[in-house]
């Protein structure tokens, strides 16, 4: 290696020193490929060669088949955003549903509904009392978490548990806690 | 493999010589042709065997052939043994390259999570394939994706041209139209050149801005976290004066508060780097 290095290196210098010297000698032909070291290797592809707008213009065209990679189908599963999406759903389910609770207490006279509280509370009792807890912690977790979370969020904004452990530490301390307290709010409300 | 190349090279100009002299003594022996062959006394190659060591793992890999625009993405199996392959992701998926399937393509370039190349979703998260284990349990399957929710270029490439242009919108150099105090340097004391610990070692591997939902949403106008840190990177530093002018450039409904503190950006770094911090302490210098 070593050695052909500088074999080529001295040849190299003797034709840049003296090319008429080389052009005489019969060695022209037989040496001068070892001293330039042969560069033609047979390639297996063949390229050619393009403007700048060509390329561009492949490129432009590529880039409308691109397809675009999978995402949250794909991504696993962890308390991070599944605790940001419960948040956002919870949130729309609560306020969704203080709308549309307003918006038909406000239209049950033209229609003869009776949303009225007594009317409300005396058909919830006639429910059995299984179906009574299970409707209220169905609508006491999204508050509860909705609430806790937020707690939580509020923490965020000061700029603290931010460190992975303690995100996920607080994160599982909401489930928990919203959970125990929708299941009070449910038993004992 | 250079020296190997040059070497043959030099073997190439003196082989015919030595080629017609070794003809002359090869030839083909006449008792193979009478039908006894002669038992083989140079195998010491034994034929592969059933190895009841053998680790086997199933890779499941993201393929798409922009050469083939019209099929749809795929997800393609490979098995390696373990016992044979490196400890990393990236050794996996080279060695698929090298001894399986030639066209399998992914960007790799260090091996040591310092070029942010190698950056994809390996088993549901964003990381770096050389900083990610191999799980040693067999019974388990890897999937490789590329990044969530980019464009792909091939396989497991993603197109970043939108992330490198967001990142160049938010000027990341020093700014500082005043000429240093002692005419050579901006000097920083201790304290103020700590603000900059965990914002500066990130390689832009895009693996948190792709793990946020915020940003698969909202790509074009919201900067995303590794994006963010780096603006605040700039914000912290005390020998930029131009803090107003980046704030200001933040303050719209997206490019910033498009993050709503998911925190997925800080779970995943592969660099233990915290971008949600980042990003709280820019919503704090913007609020008061």
């Amino acid at each position: 290696m070593l050695a052909q290095r500088a074999a080529q290196q001295s040849l190299r210098r003797l034709a840049a020193s003296q090319p008429s010297m080389l052009s005489q000698m019969a060695f022209k032909n037989t040496l001068k490929p070892l001293a330039i070291g042969s560069s033609t290797q047979a390639r297996p592809i063949s390229t050619q060669k393009l403007t700048p707008t060509d390329s561009y213009e492949i490129l432009v065209a590529q880039r409308k088949n691109r397809p675009s990679s999978p995402h949250f189908t794909i991504y696993r599963p962890q308390i991070t955003w599944l605790n940001s999406i419960m948040h956002r759903a919870t949130g729309a389910v609560l306020s969704g549903g203080f709308y549309v609770f307003g918006a038909a207490y406000l239209v049950s006279p033209l229609f003869g509904w009776h949303l009225d509280s007594a009317t409300m509370a005396a058909a919830f009792g006639s429910w059995p009392v299984l179906a009574k807890v299970l409707a209220k912690f169905a609508v006491a977790m999204p508050f509860t978490f909705h609430s806790f979370n937020g707690i939580r969020h509020l923490v965020w904004d000061m700029g603290r548990q931010f460190t992975n452990q303690q995100v996920i530490r607080t994160g599982w301390i909401t489930v928990g806690v919203a959970a125990v307290s929708a299941l009070g709010l449910a038993v004992f409300v | 493999m250079a020296s190997l190349r040059a070497t043959s090279r030099l073997f190439t100009a003196a082989r015919p010589a030595f080629r017609q002299s070794i003809r002359s003594f090869a030839s083909v022996s006449d008792t193979a042709k009478g039908g006894a062959v002669p038992p083989s006394k140079t195998s010491t190659i034994k034929e592969p065997t059933h190895d009841p060591e053998a680790k086997i793992k199933t890779f499941h890999i993201y393929r798409w052939n922009p050469d083939e625009p019209t099929s749809k993405p795929r997800m393609q199996s490979y098995t390696l043994d373990l016992n044979k392959t490196g400890p990393m992701m990236l050794d996996a998926l080279i060695r698929i390259k090298n001894e399986v399937d030639p066209t399998l393509t992914f960007r790799r370039s260090c091996r040591e999570g310092i070029c942010g190349s190698c950056a994809m979703n390996i088993d549901g998260v964003n990381t770096l394939a050389c900083l990610c284990r191999i799980p040693t349990d067999t019974k388990q399957e890897s999937k490789i994706y590329p990044l969530p929710h980019t464009y792909v270029v091939k396989d497991i490439v993603p197109d970043l041209t939108q992330f490198y242009k967001q990142y160049k919108s938010i000027k990341p150099y020093l700014q500082n139209s005043t000429p240093p105090p002692n005419g050579k340097e901006y000097l920083q004391s201790k304290e103020e050149r700590k603000k900059l610990d965990g914002l500066y070692e990130c390689i832009l591997c895009a693996c948190c801005s792709t793990s946020c939902p915020s940003y698969w949403w909202n790509s074009e106008e919201y900067l995303g976290p590794a994006v963010l840190m780096q603006s605040y990177r700039w914000l912290a530093d005390s020998r930029d004066t131009k803090n107003e002018e980046r704030k200001s450039q933040l303050d719209n409904s997206m490019s910033l508060y498009r993050c709503h503190t998911i925190l997925n950006c800080s779970r995943t770094c592969p660099k233990g780097l915290n971008p949600g911090l980042a990003i709280a302490e820019i919503k704090k210098e913007m609020a008061f």
